[in-house]
């Protein structure tokens, strides 16, 4: 058995109506302990109303060593961006 | 002074915290892990902030111009009535949790009562704190699960824990003479009243826990009287340091 708890990822809703963000990471037992430790770690500044616990192992990541072929062929297709309209003055925030 | 029992009993509920909080303190930076070094000074800074707000009003019912600092770090040890409970040591994890449930279940209990007081700023205090120590005692009852229903050493290690703190316990249900005085005007908490309850609900989570519930009927008492065990001389030696070497020390 690993000496060492599991590693959690942490995601925290800092207010109502925006999403959860990644905040980071920590060592828990459980899911529960990761909560618990999660209100403790992350949110004792009120920067959180709500969190979410993923088991790091279970988070599926894209290899950094094929960032060639998964992102760079976007770099040169600027038309994907919707910069070639233009917005009428009512339409705000965008 | 006019409201003696109003001051004693202010400062009675005042010194569980500080002396509560300054334990935890000590393991700042200590914890087993980072999450629960964070966990166990956050609790500590709680209770650190109830008992600020207590003495700011126990040094304006006294009228003798002192302040919560002079309250807080500058009375002699006899002059301290916290139960002993909280003075014991950190010896182990096991301790620390077993100490803060033992406590907790009492205070959230307390706190309840109190926000029935006729004191409108007792009142107060016990509102702000109530939502604190529910997570206290989340917290401590879930770790007294977790360590009594995990491992053979950490079962042996809590049981331990249990078996030598339980003595304390009775303690917290004693009335003092400025307890009966705050109680028969409405203002203090019949902590008498508490007892049963305390002990059905502690029974219930040692039972989770897979912990017995110890037999012993002797209860050590003494520290709401200001006489305290040995541990508190050292615990108050390194509270109250900085303000007896430096008076009037701020930062």
């Amino acid at each position: 058995m690993s000496k060492n708890w599991p590693l959690w990822e942490i995601f925290v809703r800092s207010k109502n109506g925006l999403e959860h963000r990644h905040f980071g990471s920590l060592h828990a037992a459980d899911a529960e302990m990761a909560l618990v430790n999660a209100r403790d770690v992350y949110t004792r500044r009120s920067e959180g109303v709500s969190i979410w616990v993923v088991e790091s192992k279970d988070i599926t990541a894209s290899n950094p060593e094929h960032n060639g072929e998964l992102f760079e062929p976007a770099q040169d297709k600027v038309y994907r961006h919707p910069t070639f309209y233009d917005l009428p003055d009512e339409v705000k925030h965008m | 002074m006019k409201q003696n029992n109003l001051y004693n009993y202010i400062l009675s509920i005042a010194d569980n915290s500080l002396i509560l909080g300054q334990r935890l303190g000590e393991l700042c930076g200590h914890g087993p892990t980072l999450e629960t070094d964070i966990a166990g000074t956050n609790i500590s800074l709680d209770l650190i902030g109830q008992c600020r707000n207590y003495y700011q009003y126990a040094a304006k019912v006294q009228g003798e111009g002192k302040t919560e600092d002079d309250l807080a770090f500058l009375r002699l040890e006899r002059e301290y009535k916290n139960v002993l409970l909280v003075e014991q040591p950190n010896d182990h994890f096991g301790y620390v949790m077993g100490r803060q449930y033992l406590f907790d279940v009492f205070h959230l209990l307390f706190m309840n009562d109190m926000l029935n007081s006729k004191d409108e700023t007792l009142a107060a205090i016990a509102k702000k704190g109530i939502k604190e120590v529910s997570y206290h005692k989340r917290f401590s009852g879930d770790w007294v699960k977790r360590l009594g229903d995990g491992t053979e050493e950490s079962k042996a290690k809590m049981q331990e824990a249990i078996d030598d703190l339980w003595t304390y316990t009775d303690e917290l249900f004693d009335m003092t003479e400025a307890d009966k005085a705050m109680v028969s005007e409405g203002v203090g908490v019949d902590v008498s009243k508490l007892k049963e309850g305390y002990y059905k609900e502690v029974s219930q989570l040692l039972a989770e826990a897979d912990l017995t519930v110890p037999e012993s009927k002797y209860f050590t008492r003494g520290g709401k009287k200001g006489i305290h065990s040995e541990h508190m001389g050292y615990l108050l030696a390194d509270l109250q340091y900085m303000q007896r070497t430096y008076p009037n020390m701020e930062w």
